[in-house]
């Protein structure tokens, strides 16, 4: 092998070595994470203070049920749909008002929206967590009557207890047509404007409301529906929710 | 003839070497260098394991777990990436009270390198995210996302390459439309572009002006619509593009037991991989690879 050879040699050593990689290879697989992995002390150390922190704060007791409620409770109207809707009526309003100088007429929420019961004992800020998991946040709509009659057709059709806040009164015949439908005991105007409080998720359609739109106008209070019912809960002893006559079937 | 080999783990694992590379691992045989990818995403705040009493996933995930399993490959291999498809926010209360704080601590001290960013991490809007990011000892990457506009410009870059030994990888970020998703107000001035031009954008850049050896796609776009064919995920992606080896997905919550392989636009084949949702699963890709450019169409095997 002479000098040239070798010279020959290195320079294609060169060029191997100084090309890119490819890939001769590959293998994947999925690794379970469960009791089998001993958890790493560290890691540990490091959430406990924000596990105390949380724990110590959902568990402060804010109230007390007398009984278990459901969203299975009723057909049309629920004592737990009632709470929550009224619940958003009462606290959004003041924020409403300080704001617009207005009054929101009534609030409408969805009954899948209620996303776990309320347990008789002490209700707890986990309470809120558990039948609000979600971060969806109050708005209020300004809607024409005309729109809010759309509202009592859905609700008439839906035959779910959606809820809605005692300021509207919905009364069905016995073949689910609209009977009466009132707001502050007074008939639907189709020319006045109504302030309806709802949450974000359903005023962009969800659950097939679609009467939202179009509106009169969109105020974002920027006050998530869960707060909403800790701010409330904190403010009784006891809730006493029922059920009422705000929206109901007549038999016969 | 088949671009690679696909063989089944459970069938003859020892077929391995494709033909087409033998000539070079003769010429150097010690040069195989070997890269492993970690990926997780739609951990949603999932810190804690499951409870014994959970319905569905008693006794599984768990962040400080996960950290063992992870320290124990990265030590195996320290070539080793971890990566993050999205959705790191909301699920817990950890969210509720600490607005990401936590999830970004525990996932620097994991030492995750690169995340895209999901939906879900717009939930306290981009200034809840933009507040999170100095915990962050992380990069994230989005290229379809254009923050130029909002509190995160220059936070995202739209790629991230990380050179290990010597293997020069590429990792680009591709995001969901976030228009009838996520609420105006909490996204604000975000752009959304489309991804999949965007993909091949990307792959061009780090692949041919790069010249990186592995081009991965960090994904938050959702793994396949199948009553929405058209929709863009990421089956649409790996096949409509070229040059992504492999593709880490999140969003739609999809357990793969195993990678998919997908063709793309060229034949090629294209890793697919999501292993669901709140960490209860860690994906883990091999990458081996051989120095030289492939010589034969028949060089890769690939086991799943």
């Amino acid at each position: 092998m002479t000098i040239k050879h070798i010279l020959k040699l290195c320079v294609l050593l060169l060029i191997f070595s100084c090309a890119s990689s490819h890939i001769s290879k590959i293998e994947g697989k999925r690794i379970d994470i469960d009791n089998s992995l001993k958890p790493q002390q560290e890691i540990e150390n490091f959430i406990a203070p924000y596990r105390a922190h949380i724990n110590k704060n959902m568990d402060s007791i804010i109230s007390y049920a007398p009984q278990t409620y459901t969203k299975s409770d009723g057909s049309y109207n629920t004592a737990i749909g009632n709470l929550m809707a009224d619940a958003v009526f009462s606290e959004s309003n003041p924020v409403f008002h300080q704001r617009t100088q207005q009054n929101i007429d009534f609030a409408i929420l969805n009954h899948g929206g209620i996303r776990s019961i309320i347990s008789k004992g002490n209700i707890t800020i986990r309470t809120a967590f558990e039948v609000m998991p979600f971060e969806n946040s109050v708005v209020v709509v300004a809607l024409k009557g005309t729109q809010i009659q759309d509202m009592m057709t859905y609700l008439s059709k839906a035959k779910r207890a959606h809820p809605v806040s005692h300021q509207l009164q919905l009364i069905l015949d016995k073949n689910s047509n609209i009977k009466t439908a009132t707001v502050h005991g007074k008939p639907i105007d189709d020319n006045k404007i109504y302030y309806v409080a709802t949450n974000d998720y359903l005023y962009s359609g969800g659950d097939g409301m679609t009467f939202f739109h179009p509106n009169e106008g969109l105020y974002v209070l920027n006050y998530k529906i869960r707060d909403v019912l800790i701010d409330n809960f904190k403010k009784k002893d006891t809730l006493n929710p029922i059920r009422d006559r705000r929206f109901i079937k007549l038999e016969d | 003839m088949k671009r690679r080999h696909f063989i089944q783990k459970s069938t003859a694992a020892t077929v391995l070497a494709g033909v087409g590379g033998l000539s070079l691992q003769s010429f150097s045989p010690s040069k195989t260098k070997k890269i492993t990818i970690l990926h997780t995403n739609d951990v949603h705040s999932h810190i804690d394991p499951f409870g014994p009493e959970d319905g569905r996933n008693a006794n599984k995930g768990g962040v400080a777990r996960r950290a063992t399993l992870v320290e124990s490959i990265r030590k195996e291999n320290p070539n080793t990436l971890l990566l993050d498809a999205g959705d790191i926010f909301q699920g817990t209360p950890y969210f509720n009270y600490y607005g990401g704080e936590l999830e970004f601590k525990l996932m620097s001290m994991l030492k995750y390198d690169v995340a895209t960013i999901g939906n879900h991490d717009f939930d306290n809007g981009i200034d809840g995210l933009y507040a999170q990011i100095p915990h962050a000892d992380f990069e994230f990457v989005s290229a379809n996302y254009d923050f130029t506009n909002t509190v995160m410009d220059t936070h995202v870059k739209p790629y991230k390459i990380i050179i290990k030994d010597g293997i020069k990888i590429g990792i680009f970020g591709l995001g969901i439309q976030l228009d009838g998703l996520v609420n105006k107000e909490m996204y604000k001035e975000t752009v959304y572009h489309n991804p999949i031009e965007i993909a091949q954008d990307m792959s061009r850049i780090l692949k041919e002006e790069q010249s990186c050896d592995l081009v991965i796609c960090l994904s938050h776009l959702g793994y396949n619509y199948k009553n929405n064919p058209n929709k863009v995920s990421d089956i649409t992606v790996a096949r409509a593009t070229k040059d992504i080896d492999l593709i880490i997905g999140g969003h739609t919550h999809t357990f793969l037991p195993k990678p998919t392989i997908e063709k793309n636009s060229v034949g090629k084949n294209v890793l697919v991989n999501q292993v669901g949702c709140f960490g209860l699963y860690l994906g883990k890709i091999d990458f081996y690879f051989q120095p030289g450019k492939e010589v034969s169409s028949d060089g890769t095997s690939i086991i799943v």
